[in-house]
């Protein structure tokens, strides 16, 4: 069960030709798949594609109502390769992951792919994980394109476009017998937007009918000499094609503009930007209509020679916008401009950032300097004002007083150069990502902190994953992370006798997608002494909960409860430790010493469980509070600090960073430094209570067990308690009001 | 020019929400989107989700434009994905440091920008980390916010949210509502929320709070008051023995002076009993008749301030004692009842986390008994290794609050235990040293060093952590005598001592500021952590 449920947004699947859809991208993405008689449907889950996975896994019904087959693929890997149904037989087939990370680790199966080629349709949904939001190294998936001759989708980033380029990513795939691939950027993945629906279609050739006729044909296979041939057929015939059926169905967009002798190149996914840039300039509307002719590539590559030289014939310049380097298409144009004989002058990163999203304001300002060196008379129809210090000057007189009215509209005018705006600098806190209230992670680490504190610092290698927040504050613990799944192989350099060991941290979804192998598999061969702590939390909690192998949900269409421990012991690891409740860590501690200086060779492996709390809340609230409607006797746990016994050092803090762990004025005169409170979100977890008992902090933490329903027996007992201890209590009381003052 | 490009009128409402992981942004942003669609308008949203929803602060952007707009151009509207500095007309804040974090993107200006935003705090890791306080102040940000915003409205959506039962994204939403920022209708907002079903009575009992906030709200808000209640001189106390030295304060100090030292009392009144408050106020009149000799008055009286806010600290020392009386009093049972806002057909118990340590054990033994027991190696170290474990104490069975009570009535014998001794031991250097500074004309000096006893609290490692750093700052101290910066140096150092768990800040500034030699602590005393430390 996936942290967001889309069963009520999928039936927007159903609805019928002619109608007008409303919802997010990846909504709409999933009716395209259907409306193009997609056949089968496979990917791995990651930001920004992670909800359109769980898109399909909540739709799987109306998948199989027509004959897709949809599965949640064991890596990106996996996908790609799940491609290979393409090949020999004519079934449209989509994968999708979060890319360029989830494209490294598909290069090997997508190389292989675009090698042979394809006779159905073979689409490739990337999540172009770049610019604000991004999580990952910034990379574009444009090379991966390039270097295996796979074409690119990038389109404009209304839902019309995107839907219309689901369809035509299949048809071009199949006319060119060459894989597509399909960028959707992080905001386009979650747009909220409107389009009018097609008909679903079945697949019309089915994985049935396939395993039931099967086709082999060698000159598909990467072997020689048929991988000679493929080089071959990639350039004289399948690029043709391509390009034709780019030109023909006019997949690339040309607007009219009136200052005909100047013009714009841009990717689709960048258009609404680049709009409303143009808009703050004064030269479009907020329709789409420009004063400057536009050529708009849906299609980032092949870039289609003609369509490039026909638009810049008779031009003066031209200016692309090509968001993330390096400057492929910049590049691209320049040879084709040169080869051509045109002599139209090319802006693009020369009055752009090189590197960096392709924020509106970063578009406006490349766009205005563009037009100020060769069209000044377009920037005269209408004057703005620049989103810099420039614009101090003109609007320092409007500071604190309301502006003169003669600024005119639209024009971004920031306040950043505010004096009081800039001073803010030193106010405002960064806010790091960081565990959830009551993450069973959280005491592992704080358990490492403590193990440190014993036997000094270690080498401490991580992984991809919500673990990964342990190299933020308050932990900061973690030297490196070299990809998901690769936390124990990004340690197996440090395979030498000495006095200490690497430290290694891997989740489950990360084991599961590689570490097996790479990380486990690897340190048992070579003989590694290092240790690793694989947290076993339930799911892959940081992509959105989503099932695993070890996932201990019943899952209808999953096969789940697969311990990771057989698995190691599989792969021949002797030393395993498995600690069923990390929030006690005081074991956690002593066990990860113990991993340190155990005398066994070989990895020591330490399998860290507890269930992933923001899934486990989801599921265990309603049932407490269904069960307490029932009558039935409940005990809720929360933890509380008492501010009289709190002396506000904040070492409780320090070592667990919970939300729920915040801090509030003592409101004692004596006491100028706030004490540590634990607020309404507090989960019980136990965490703070256990570490502060573990590093022998202080004794104001307390837990509050809140029985609902109490029994008779109960209630008994607790009239008898408060009987004796409110005599007692009293009786101090009653000292305490006379000495008053 | 061959085409002649009509520019069609129409420029969309540009929305900014910024909130953190959780707090439901985006349910704000979609009750927008569907309120404006059902009213004829084009909406779009987008966001920037991924690890920003864990905790992270994060942004939603809405764009709306009515749909007859539109169908005069023709063509549906081509919106942007993002905001732009300078050109959003609402920005909405869930807490008031994103309020701060939307004018630094530049998304607030002057001449068309309501920024409405929550004042509460949600404070940041590194707020709450700190040793000392360090919290930031939520007055910048408003300050900022008058001049940066058209209009700037500012209150506690969330207590609102919390007393209407339900969250924050429900009194916002009241609020845009209440500022008229958006061309809906009030009855449009609540149908919204009624078509969402689940929890919609609470949503809209938040929403009706919010609502009446923002119509309400003043032109500017008013600054956060951030300052400390003084404590109150009351007229008179019941007891006679408490009433002679609450006449003592009045009669002997300056009025400023008395505010400090009756909360003094008080708290050694409640911790120990009245001779030891007449102890106290003993020291402090000393103490006042120092400072009265070395420019007192003209300090304002600095000192006597100084010495009657550090000295009660130091004399109510935590010991396991107090923890035990705090823990077992009847006003404490109510206090968690209420924190866990439990109903009266509840039951509440607590368990405690305790971990006595040898050294506790000592301390609360008679001197002698306890000096012995710290010596001896054999009963030491079977109690080290028995006795010194984590227990969990169920305050509220009979055994155990009888367990507590009891100890809590060793009260009467502190005065003999050992801690008392050590404690007591500590004060008097602490104050001869006052006295002794203050004498040769290091008034200032004298001041910071009653000051620093700031650093000696909380308890174990913690507490030890302190002593060390306290002992190096004493030290300091003394070198510091005679010279022009001595107070301003020691300040600085009793700041770099509560900068960081490890003490780095302090060894480098004792370095820099008195000269290598001095830097005594051991550099990571930050293992109070750990079990050795322990």
């Amino acid at each position: 069960m996936a942290e967001r449920s889309f069963k009520k947004e999928v039936q927007q699947l159903r609805i019928p030709a002619g109608e007008e859809f409303r919802g997010e991208g990846i909504l709409a993405i999933t009716k395209g798949l259907l409306q193009a008689g997609v056949g089968y449907v496979g990917g791995y889950q990651g930001s920004p594609i992670s909800h359109l996975m769980d898109v399909l896994a909540d739709a799987n019904e109306i998948l199989e109502e027509l004959d897709i087959h949809f599965e949640t693929s064991a890596s990106e890997a996996t996908a790609a390769a799940m491609l290979a149904a393409s090949v020999m037989y004519p079934i449209r087939g989509a994968v999708t992951w979060k890319s360029t990370v989830g494209t490294n680790v598909a290069s090997d199966a997508l190389a292989n792919l675009a090698s042979g080629g394809v006779t159905g349709g073979a689409l490739i949904i990337i999540g172009e994980d770049y610019g604000e939001g991004s999580s990952i190294m910034q990379e574009r998936s444009h090379a991966f394109a390039m270097k295996s001759q796979m074409w690119l989708l990038d389109p404009r980033p209304n839902l019309e476009s995107i839907v219309k380029s689901v369809e035509d990513g299949f048809e071009l795939s199949e006319a060119s017998n060459t894989p597509v691939m399909l960028q959707v950027r992080i905001r386009s993945c979650h747009v909220h937007g409107r389009f009018i629906t097609k008909e679903n279609k079945r697949p019309r050739y089915t994985l049935k009918q396939a395993l039931e006729n099967p086709v082999r044909d060698t000159s598909r296979i990467v072997l020689p000499p048929a991988s000679f041939g493929h080089e071959q057929e990639k350039i004289q015939q399948r690029w043709p094609a391509a390009v034709k059926f780019i030109r023909d169905n006019k997949l690339n967009e040309f607007f009219d503009g009136d200052f005909n002798d100047i013009g714009l190149i841009l990717q689709g996914g960048l258009y609404n930007g680049v709009i409303r840039a143009l808009q703050l300039l004064g030269l479009a509307d907020a329709f789409g209509n420009s004063r400057i002719p536009m050529y708009v590539m849906n299609v980032t590559y092949p870039v289609i020679d003609e369509e490039v030289v026909q638009f810049c014939e008779g031009k003066r310049a031209v200016l692309l916008l090509e968001e993330g380097q390096p400057d492929y298409i910049e590049q691209n144009l320049h040879a084709i401009l040169r080869k051509a004989g045109v002599s139209t002058h090319l802006s693009g990163k020369d009055v752009l950032p090189m590197a960096g999203e392709y924020t509106t304001a970063a578009m406006k300002n490349g766009i205005e300097s563009f037009l100020r060196a060769r069209q000044p008379d377009a920037l005269a129809t209408h004057s703005s004002i620049a989103a810099d210090e420039a614009g101090e000057a003109s609007m320092a007189v409007h500071v604190g007083a309301p502006p003169a009215a003669s600024t005119p509209r639209p024009a971004a005018v920031p306040m950043t150069f505010h004096p009081k705006v800039k001073a803010l600098a030193e106010v405002v806190p960064a806010r790091p990502a960081g565990f959830c209230t009551g993450c069973p992670e959280r005491p592992i680490f704080a358990a490492m902190k403590l193990a440190q504190a014993d036997l000094g610092q270690h080498h401490v290698s991580c992984d991809i994953g919500c673990h990964l927040f342990s190299i933020l504050p308050p932990f900061n613990l973690g030297a490196t992370t070299m990809g998901y799944g690769l936390g124990a192989a990004s340690s197996s350099a440090f395979n030498v006798k000495t006095g200490k060991r690497s430290i290694s941290v891997m989740g489950d979804g990360g084991f599961w997608h590689n570490g097996l192998t790479s990380g486990i598999g690897n340190a048992v061969f070579n003989k590694n002494d290092g240790v690793i702590i694989i947290v076993d939390n339930y799911y892959s909690s940081a992509t959105g909960g989503q099932d695993i192998l070890s996932s201990r949900a019943e899952n209808a269409d999953r096969a789940t409860k697969n311990p990771i421990e057989h698995a190691i012991r599989g792969a021949g690891v002797k030393w395993i430790r498995t600690i069923d409740r990390t929030y006690d860590v005081a074991k956690m501690r002593d066990t990860l010493e113990e991993a340190l200086t155990t005398t066994t060779d070989g990895p020591k492996v330490i399998i860290a469980q507890s269930e992933c709390m923001l899934n486990k809340q989801r599921r265990i609230k309603p049932l407490f509070n269904k069960a307490v409607k029932d009558g039935k006797r409940m005990v809720k746990e929360r933890f509380g600090v008492d501010p009289d016994v709190c002396t506000g050092d904040h070492a409780c803090i320090r070592l667990s960073g919970c939300p729920s762990l915040s801090v509030k004025d003592s409101g004692d005169p004596l006491k100028e430094d706030p004490v540590a409170h634990v607020d309404n979100s507090c989960v019980g977890c136990g965490n703070c209570g256990e570490v502060a008992e573990a590093a022998v902090l202080c004794p104001s933490f307390y837990r509050a067990d809140i029985i609902h329903n109490p029994s008779g027996a109960d209630r008994f007992l607790g009239k008898l308690r408060s009987a004796v201890i409110g005599f007692l209590q009293r009786r101090r009381a009653a000292r305490q009001t006379r000495f008053a003052l | 020019m061959k085409t002649n490009i009509v520019l069609h009128p129409g420029t969309p409402i540009k929305i900014a929400i910024l909130a953190m992981g959780g707090q439901g942004g985006g349910v704000l942003a979609d009750w927008i989107v569907e309120m404006a669609e059902k009213a004829g308008w084009w909406a779009q949203t987008t966001s920037v989700p991924g690890v920003a929803q864990r905790t992270g602060a994060t942004i939603y952007y809405l764009e709306l434009l009515p749909e007859s707009a539109a169908h005069a151009a023709g063509k549906p509207p081509t919106l942007a994905m993002m905001p732009t500095p300078g050109d959003v007309d609402l920005v909405v804040a869930a807490e008031l440091m994103e309020a701060g974090r939307a004018m630094q993107r530049g998304l607030v200006s002057p001449d068309r920008t309501t920024l409405i935003t929550s004042s509460h705090r949600s404070y940041a890791v590194g707020e709450k980390a700190a040793l000392g306080n360090g919290i930031a102040d939520p007055n910048k940000v408003i300050d900022a916010g008058r001049e940066a915003a058209k209009r700037l409205m500012c209150f506690d959506l969330q207590e609102m949210a919390e007393k209407a039962g339900s969250v924050i994204s429900a009194s916002l939403f009241g609020a845009i509502a209440g500022a008229g920022a958006l061309p809906f209708p009030r009855e449009a907002f609540e149908d919204t929320i009624r078509h969402g079903g689940k929890g919609a009575d609470a949503s809209l009992r938040a929403f009706a709070l919010g609502f009446d906030a923002a119509a309400t709200a003043p032109a500017a808000p008013a600054p956060i008051d951030t300052t400390r209640p003084q404590p109150d001189v009351p007229e008179r106390a019941a007891d006679p023995q408490v009433q002679a030295l609450l006449e003592k304060v009045k009669a002997g100090f300056p009025p400023d002076t008395q505010g400090m030292l009756v909360a003094g009392l008080r708290r050694l009144l409640d911790y120990q009993d009245v001779e030891y408050a007449a102890e106290y106020l003993q020291k402090c009149t000393e103490l006042h008749a120092l400072d009265a000799r070395h420019g007192g008055e003209a300090n304002d009286w600095a000192l006597t301030r100084a010495a009657a806010h550090r000295l009660a600290v130091a004399m109510s020392y935590d010991d396991v004692i107090r923890v035990a009386d705090l823990k077992t009093r009847g006003s404490r049972f109510e206090r968690v009842r209420q924190e866990v806002s439990a109903r009266t057909d509840q039951l509440v118990y607590t368990t405690e986390y305790m971990h006595p340590r040898l050294e506790e054990i000592c301390g609360t033994l008679p001197t002698a008994l306890g000096r012995w027991l710290e010596q001896s190696r054999g009963v030491g170290g079977f109690i080290k290794r028995h006795m010194e474990k984590g227990r969990r104490v169920q305050s509220g069975t009979l055994t155990w609050f009888l367990a507590l009570y009891a100890l809590s009535g060793m009260r009467r014998f502190r005065r003999s235990l050992l801690r008392h001794q050590i404690e007591t031991a500590q004060i008097r250097d602490w104050l001869e040293r006052v006295t002794r500074l203050a004498g040769n004309g290091n008034y200032g000096l004298a001041v910071e060093v009653l000051h620093c006893r700031r650093i000696v609290k909380g308890y174990s490692g913690t507490h030890d952590r302190g002593d060390k750093r306290f002992a190096s700052l004493m030290r300091a101290a003394d070198q510091l005598a005679g010279r022009k910066d001595g107070a301003d140096t020691l300040h600085k150092l009793l700041k770099a001592a509560m900068a960081d768990e490890e003490g780095r800040q302090l060894e480098t500034q004792l370095g820099m500021l008195i000269g290598a030699g001095a830097s005594t602590t051991a550099p990571h005393d930050g293992a109070s952590f750990s079990r050795q430390a322990a």
